[in-house]
């Protein structure tokens, strides 16, 4: 258990030396031995618990819990006025109405409810723990090259990099809180800390559209905090308990089920939120304004994974029944939504953001079906979504800082002028949508989950957003395998620790393919079969995992063994004769040499972001509306049967 | 097992010479519907062993290895099929080979193939719901994505997947690139595209696409021979009929329409795949719905 | 025997032809003459054509074309001039910018005349052509 709380623990003390350490030289130590530290430990943990499956552990509460209400004050101060003074009122607001709810209901009934057990670890913490503590580790170590890049792009700038590793180790400890809090007082305080840091780490260039973005991720994962508030309250008040195993073990007796849905479908509402699901999938595109390691680490290991992570957990609650119908619902949609609105960007980050919120909807739609195998899809996503979107993510920001765009259409010739990232960029690529790479075996999985849950409806969105996921992936995949001869090779100037990051992410994108029916049969389905008390042979058979296995094997083999050997004689593409020699121009009319700039399709006319966006926003907003209201009614027609 | 590997082994050899004399027929059949006279019906293998002797040239050094995986994976994708495997999966490693194929139009960097690339994702959107919707439907009815367990459920598919059927037979058409929808490489030169994803791959590799195409088109049919299939006989000999009146029928389509333009490849195809698709998805859900509502009831 | 025999395909160029030729080389793909019963198709891509068929004299403007597409065309790889202008040049001759027939700018195997040449006159020519690619093949002079 020391373990576990000094993970929590000591990132915090390396955010705080990074805060007052302001020489380079200085950081470059500080994250490196943290990382390495937080890394180690993760994995020490992992192994240290991987016998004992689930474990709650006894732990003295009593000042915990006053220090973490006395904090959460004052952050709600801090939010309130910085809402006055950027004249966000909403963001003020929405702090002061949540702010002194909890406090009342920490000091009135919180700490009068006896809590067995503050933390624990089980299976999937211990995911968690591990995606958390390496994944995020290595983004931390990617930052140091890049945002010295980026002080150096922005020259004339305040140098603000303290605030930003202190920012980014402190959500480190957050998270780790967030997978190891069984007390949801407990859970509330650090999923309110993530909030903070993502706001923070949003505005930090200050300019204007940082800001307004910081702003609206921060009312919108207040909102979310108010769901949080009030599942809290109600069953404070109601079950007399503040447990996260306690509400979940009342939700399997018949007695309580309807009364358990009610907080769980606020926990839910409130994970919808951090998860970015549609209606609240702005905050998260507009997350794309802050540096890129911020928004490797918001999509990949961090913040989004909070919210998918509730929502696995609270998923034996789910499944047919009133929260569960939503969940499913405004995870189906979004990822349908999301998939279609990804065609018409252009923008490599926007691309990667459509897809993390689609992806996030397959795993929240996976955790509201809440039967056996969909969980299992839903956890397998998370683990492949990390290592692949962080690699993604952090591809794209190298990209940018050598050829000073982050548009998928500079990208032209990649393959020429940097060779190893856009091969790097492939296999990541590839990682998402292709089989026998790990999204796509989720993807199977997941489908084959919801086919046997009986959802028709989600499981035609499924068919339609994978359609639009291979279109999207594929344009993309396309363009950076485009040959230009010619091109100058510019990626020596790509620091050596960018390098080692990417090199290693890219390794287990491929590794964990090869791993994955051990890391099923050894971590993801343990969890399962104690959740749901019962062992399930639903999932893909061993036959399947085996050719997927030989396809990944024949995938290595052809690309080792043949990738670009070819003995034929080169020659110049076909330009309708007029091919000026370089495969780059021809001679046009009047022998003007023309340059030739080939455009991937992006049919906004079809998917335009604002149309899809508002498809998908109005109709999860109107499943969560109507769901709310049916829980709202039922509880006032109970109330009014109570009291008369 | 034994039964498996000799439907493989008869796969990998029987299917590019069934595949090649299914495309002279096409051929043939063609012709004589254009009141012509047509190539004799082993022109795709003359065709074939010609582009063999070709000159070897290519654009860059790394198209022809993306067309041999796809050759391979279009090739692996029919041998799973004919193991009797997932259904899922087959479609995924289908869809895996057909990237492959893209890329190698997109690596060239060519206006001509890039476009025709570009077009041939597009078809892929297209097709694609559809395709995963036939496999949902075998499951509900059959209880299981395993080709193996479908073939041997003792009730034909054909009726209570009709629906499916039809929606199929739409994109079969995509499939097969015959107009409306042969927006990616055409076989009639002269048009705006070139030879879309084919312009810059020429000789043996243009030759293995060929190859490919035929191992491609017989496991497509087969997934109609696949609505028949009882455990019977009658069920094998319906299947096949119906297979080969299906490739008659494409032939006869890609004769009487004109090219289209891609918006109505792309609205088209999902409107049948809404239409027909989940109408007879909602059908098949009919009876477990109600089995569900007794035993939330009773 | 070689296959290339059995299966020519085709690419066809207009010089600065009339579009009287080019009209009686589409002519032939109709069902009154069908020359895919020969196995011959109008690819439109040097890259798959084994016979090149250009009609119309060569002038300064397009003769970097010809040559383009020439040289794009795999081996073993055929030219049928097809027509009194791209033979010669024909009455477009003494213009300024035109240089006379294509063997002014590539190799040409086989030269089919006519103002314009029939149906018949291309196809032959083409048959022609045929046994120079198999000469080709065989000689196994892959450039000439």
């Amino acid at each position: 258990m020391e373990l576990i709380l000094f993970l929590i623990i000591f990132p915090l003390v390396a955010a705080i030396a990074l805060l007052l350490v302001k020489a380079d030289a200085g950081r470059d130590a500080v994250v490196a031995v943290a990382s390495l530290v937080i890394a180690g430990v993760s994995i020490f943990l992992f192994i240290q618990y991987f016998d004992v499956g689930h474990e709650p552990f006894d732990f003295e509460s009593e000042a915990v819990g006053y220090a973490m209400a006395a904090i959460e004050a004052c952050l709600a101060v801090v939010i309130i006025v910085l809402g006055i003074k950027y004249k966000k009122y909403l963001a003020s607001v929405l702090a002061a109405i949540q702010a002194p709810i909890m406090i009342w209901f920490e000091f009135s009934i919180g700490h009068g409810i006896p809590v067995e057990s503050n933390i624990y670890v089980d299976k999937l913490s211990l995911i968690m723990i591990l995606i958390i503590g390496v994944i995020g580790t290595l983004i931390c170590v990617y930052s140091l090259p890049y945002m010295k890049d980026f002080q150096h792009h922005h020259q004339g700038e305040k140098d603000r990099r303290p605030w930003f590793f202190f920012l980014m180790f402190l959500f480190l400890a957050a998270m780790f809180g967030i997978v190891v809090s069984n007390n949801l007082l407990w859970m509330y305080f650090f999923w309110e800390i993530t909030t903070l840091c993502s706001f923070f780490l949003i505005g930090y260039t200050k300019t204007e559209e940082a800001i307004r973005n910081s702003f609206r991720a921060l009312v919108m994962n207040l909102l979310g905090g108010i769901g949080f508030v009030l599942a809290i309250v109600f069953m404070g008040i109601v079950f007399g308990t503040v447990e996260l195993d306690t509400i979940l073990n009342y939700s399997s007796m018949s007695q309580y089920s309807f009364m358990v849905g009610i907080p769980v479908a606020l926990l839910a509402f409130a994970g919808i939120t951090k998860a970015a699901q549609m209606p609240f999938n702005s905050w998260l595109l507009g997350a794309m304004v802050a540096p890129t390691p911020t928004s490797a680490l918001l999509h990949s290991s961090t913040m989004v994974k909070a919210g998918v992570f509730l929502i696995i957990k609270l998923s034996p609650a789910l499944g047919f029944n009133i929260a569960g119908i939503m969940v499913m619902m405004v995870g189906g949609i979004t990822f349908l939504m999301a998939s279609l609105a990804a065609i018409s960007q252009s923008n490599a980050k926007r691309v990667l953001a459509y897809s993390t919120v689609a992806n996030l909807g397959l795993i929240v739609a996976c955790g509201g079906v809440g039967t056996y195998g969909a969980v299992w899809a839903g956890v397998m996503l998370i683990i492949f979504h990390a290592i692949t979107k962080s690699l993604l993510f952090l591809c794209v920001g190298t990209a940018e800082h050598n050829i000073g765009s982050r548009d998928i259409e500079d990208m032209d010739g990649l393959f020429e002028r940097m060779p190893r990232l856009a091969a790097f960029m492939m296999i990541g690529i590839a990682g998402m949508f292709l089989a026998p790479f790990g999204m796509l075996i989720s993807k199977w999985a997941t489908m084959t989950a919801f086919v046997e849950s009986n959802n028709i409806i989600l499981v035609m969105l499924i068919c339609f957003g994978s359609a639009a996921t291979l279109f999207y992936w594929a344009k993309w995949l396309g363009k950076m395998s485009a040959i230009m001869s010619g091109r100058e090779n510019i990626q020596t100037g790509v620091h050596r620790g960018e390098w080692s990051v990417l090199g290693t992410l890219t390794a287990m994108t491929v590794l964990i393919c090869l791993l994955f029916p051990m890391v099923s049969s050894t971590s993801v389905v343990p969890y399962i079969d104690v959740v749901f008390k019962s062992a399930h042979a639903g999932l893909l058979s061993d036959i399947d995992m085996r050719i997927m296995w030989a396809m990944l094997a024949l995938v290595v083999l052809l690309t080792t063994f043949f990738f670009g050997r070819t003995k034929k004689k080169i020659v110049p593409i076909y330009m309708a004769g007029v091919n000026a020699g370089d495969n780059l121009t021809f001679r046009g009319a009047m022998e003007k040499d023309v340059t030739v700039s080939l455009r991937n399709w992006y049919m906004e006319k079809y998917f335009g972001e604002a149309k899809m966006n508002a498809i998908g926003g109005i109709s999860s907003a109107a499943v969560i509306v109507v769901i709310f209201s049916i829980i709202i009614g039922v509880v006032l027609m109970m109330g009014g049967v109570l009291n008369g | 097992m034994v039964k498996i590997i000799v439907l493989v082994a008869a796969y990998l050899i029987f299917a590019p010479i069934v595949g090649g004399f299914l495309a002279g027929l096409d051929r043939v059949i063609t012709a004589r519907m254009q009141g012509r006279v047509g190539p004799p019906v082993i022109q795709p293998f003359y065709d074939v062993f010609k582009l063999m002797e070709k000159e070897a040239i290519t654009v860059n050094k790394t198209q022809d290895f993306y067309v041999m995986c796809f050759l391979i994976f279009i090739v692996v994708t029919g041998g799973l099929f004919f193991a009797g495997q997932n259904l899922l999966l087959i479609i995924f490693s289908l869809t895996l080979a057909s990237v492959f194929l893209v890329v190698a139009a997109y690596s060239s960097n060519s206006p001509y193939a890039q476009i025709g690339a570009e077009r041939e994702l597009l078809q892929a959107m297209a097709y694609e719901p559809m395709v995963l919707m036939m496999a949902v439907a075998f499951f509900l009815y059959t209880g299981s994505f395993e080709v193996s367990a479908i073939i041997a459920h003792e009730k034909m598919a054909f009726l209570p997947l009709v629906g499916i059927f039809l929606g199929y037979l739409f994109i079969l058409t995509i499939k097969f690139r015959k107009s409306p929808f042969d927006l990616s490489m055409s076989h009639h030169g002269h048009q705006e595209l070139v030879k879309g994803l084919t312009t810059e791959i020429s000789g043996k590799s243009l030759a293995l696409i060929e190859i490919a195409h035929w191992y491609e088109n017989i496991f497509l049919l087969g997934f109609i021979f696949l609505f028949f299939a009882n455990g019977t006989q009658a069920g094998i000999i319906a299947g096949v009929i119906v297979c080969l009146a299906a490739y008659f029928l494409e032939i006869f389509i890609d004769n009487s329409f004109a090219r289209m333009k891609w918006q109505f490849a792309l609205n088209s195809s999902w409107i049948v795949a809404t239409a027909l698709g989940f109408a007879n998805l909602a059908v098949l859900y009919v009876p477990v719905v109600l089995n569900m509502l007794i035993g939330i009831t009773g | 025997m070689s296959y290339v025999t059995k299966s020519p395909w085709i690419i066809h160029y207009d010089g600065s032809s009339c579009n009287g030729c080019d009209i009686e080389v589409l002519a032939c793909l109709t069902p009154m003459y069908d020359v895919e019963r020969f196995g011959i198709i109008n690819t439109g891509n040097p890259k798959h054509a084994d016979i090149f068929l250009v009609t119309g004299s060569v002038n300064e403007q397009n003769k970097e074309v010809v040559k383009q597409i020439y040289e794009q065309m795999p081996s073993p790889k055929v030219v049928v001039a097809i027509g009194i202008c791209a033979n010669s040049g024909g009455i477009f001759k003494e213009c300024y910018n035109v240089l006379g027939g294509v063997d002014q700018v590539i190799p040409v195997d086989v030269y089919v005349p006519g103002c314009a040449a029939r149906p018949e006159a291309i196809i032959d020519g083409v048959v022609k052509g045929l046994s120079v690619l198999s000469e080709k093949r065989k000689g196994g002079s892959v450039n000439e």
